[in-house]
């Protein structure tokens, strides 16, 4: 059973969250060299954290009349909402807070990376990156309501909000395999949550970075850790939901949580560098014409499963 | 004491919402008045759940009032895109006339 | 109640009202925006904390992505979104004043005037499951109007947003394929 941790997984949460994303970026920047024909070397993989001191002593960049409250305020809410969101995702047995209504929590802090995206994007009063802003909505439309029919089949399926019970519940067999189609939906959606690979269409190179192009210095690399946070949050999240937690054979459970988080986030890393970028009015239509109904068909899965248990 | 505490909570966004619905030209700013006045009902609602009323029915008023929310915001945008598009005007004073 | 949640109560009652008054007060659309949603965030914080973490979240949930579209829809139909120069577009305001003023003292006087009912009841263990219950079971007619209003909604709005109809898509004689959209979509278009 998971169980509320101590006082201090208050801090070691947000630390082994970090510690995947860094993860996440060094292997990244591994396969980049590896695709490059460079050397695969530590220093090749550690290069993107040379970004961080760079970003701390940067001059920060002046737009004429940028709304400056609102712009931080976006920018600061994105890995704040990543952090926020792991509260409820047990490791092993324990989670920070493990609440009644985990899995609504964890949806509504996705939901505030929309407001602080958009914000990131008016702030700075630029073309381009209000452009980026409008992007990551007409890209929230389509992949919100799928992901939310998504989480709603793990819920349904052990009749419950709560994190804990849903990893519980997959006693014996995984949601990840009688439920293929909220899991593709699931990782979709946080490859759309962190707006990296296939969606990473809010910050495309043709509007020269979109939500990034105008920020710089600190703000830029709240962003960018945001996306990668979001990313290793997503990955966090769908051990319990989908892969049975913590449970697994002669391991402890911490140490199941911890190999099941990062192969996910391999693949997720994977799919990151594979998969094109793609529109966001191309694939609104595929989300509402497909998905829904394919997502809203597997939610009926679990119900009635449950009618008959 | 808490329970009419949160009355004049809800009371106080109620008015706010009001004085904006009223007092405003701009449709969507109306809208943002009566999204204020239904925030006041769901807090008085709670109030009532909490302290009067802990019942499933006490509940399902807080719900009925996400759903108004919801239905004014959707039928509010697309009025606005409609009075938009026939005389480019979002203001209500200039689409108090019926002919167009 | 304990005191945590006294705090919390006070703390989320006055941010709400101090946002909801920012909303009619500042001049950036965009602020205004967010004000309402900080205010609504607070609504559904109080709503957790009288004991409804279902509802109070999902509210929370509702209202960020409500508002996000409502600041769309704010800068495509306002002039001055950002409010760069100041601009009232009120009318009636001391009507208003005076009408939300009497409403407001009629509405605080009936508060602390009306001697409410003092009758602590045993509150659900599980109020998710309560509302659950409540909806798919005595209350189930609401639920499926709910629905059916949710429904007209959607169909509604979307007739009354949209200016094209059949034959701007599919041509005179409808036999126009695929149908000419403004913008491509992803399924075989």
């Amino acid at each position: 059973m998971v169980e509320a941790g101590a006082w201090w997984t208050l801090l070691a949460a947000p630390a082994l969250l970090l510690g995947f994303a860094v993860l996440a970026v060094t292997a990244d920047a591994a396969l980049t060299a590896r695709d490059a024909g460079r050397p695969v070397t530590v220093s090749a993989a550690m290069r993107p954290l040379l970004a961080v001191p760079r970003a701390l002593v940067a001059q920060p960049r002046r737009m004429p009349a940028p709304d400056r409250m609102l712009w931080r305020a976006g920018v600061v809410s994105v890995p704040v909402a990543a952090v926020l969101s792991t509260l409820v995702i047990p490791f092993g047995n324990v989670a920070v807070a493990d609440l009644s209504v985990g899995v609504v929590w964890f949806n509504a802090m996705e939901v505030m990376t929309w407001a602080g995206l958009w914000l990131a994007g008016w702030g700075p009063n630029a073309a381009f990156s209000l452009v980026g802003g409008y992007r990551f909505l007409a890209q929230g439309l389509a992949y919100e309501l799928p992901l939310m029919f998504a989480l709603i089949s793990t819920a349904t399926g052990a009749q419950s909000l709560r994190v804990g019970d849903i990893a519980a519940a997959q006693y014996g067999l995984w949601y990840a395999v009688w439920m293929p189609v909220a899991f593709v939906v699931y990782l979709a959606g946080v490859l759309a949550f962190s707006f990296l690979g296939p969606f990473a269409y809010p910050v495309g190179q043709d509007i020269a970075g979109g939500v990034l192009s105008e920020t710089s210095g600190v703000d830029r690399l709240m962003l960018q850790a945001g996306r990668w946070l979001w990313l290793a949050a997503g990955a966090a999240m769908a051990v319990p939901l989908f892969l049975g937690g913590g449970a697994g054979p002669a391991l402890p459970a911490w140490a199941w949580s911890l190999i099941k988080t990062l192969l996910v986030l391999a693949a997720l890393v994977a799919a990151v560098r594979r998969l094109p970028v793609i529109r966001a009015d191309r694939y609104v239509e595929f989300a509402w014409v497909v998905l829904i109904p394919l997502t809203i068909l597997q939610a009926l899965v679990p119900a009635l499963v449950n009618v008959n248990r | 004491m808490t329970f009419e505490l949160l009355l004049f909570l809800a009371a106080g966004l109620f008015s706010i919402g009001l004085f904006g619905a009223l007092s405003q030209q701009s449709i969507v700013m109306i809208m943002m008045g009566i999204e204020l006045m239904i925030g006041g009902i769901i807090v008085a609602a709670a109030d009532f759940w909490h302290f009067l009323a802990p019942t499933g029915s006490g509940q399902v008023v807080i719900v009925a009032a996400v759903v108004a929310m919801a239905v004014e915001m959707a039928m509010g945008f697309a009025v606005t895109t409609a009075i938009y598009r026939a005389r480019q005007v979002d203001m209500t004073d200039m689409a108090e006339d019926l002919k167009g | 109640m304990g005191t945590t949640a006294a705090v919390l109560l006070w703390t989320l009652g006055v941010l709400a009202l101090a946002c909801g008054v920012l909303v009619f007060t500042l001049n950036s659309m965009a602020r205004v925006t967010f004000a309402l949603l900080a205010s609504l965030v607070c609504v559904g914080g109080v709503v957790t904390v009288l004991g409804l973490p279902y509802l109070g979240v999902v509210i929370v949930l509702m209202m960020a992505m409500e508002m996000v579209i409502m600041a769309v829809f704010m800068i495509a139909y306002m002039m001055n979104p950002a409010g760069l120069t100041p601009m009232s577009m009120l009318h009636n305001k001391r009507g208003a004043l005076a009408i939300s003023g009497v409403v407001f003292a009629a509405l605080t006087s009936a508060v602390f005037v009306v001697p409410w009912p003092d009758r602590p009841r045993l509150r659900s263990k599980d109020t998710t499951v309560q509302v659950g219950m409540s909806l798919m079971g005595d209350q189930m007619l609401t639920m499926v109007t709910l629905g059916f209003v949710l429904l007209a909604t959607m169909v509604g709005a979307t007739v009354l947003a949209t200016n094209r109809g059949r034959y701007d898509r599919f041509g005179d004689d409808l036999d126009q394929r695929p149908a000419r959209d403004p913008a491509g979509g992803g399924v075989g278009r």
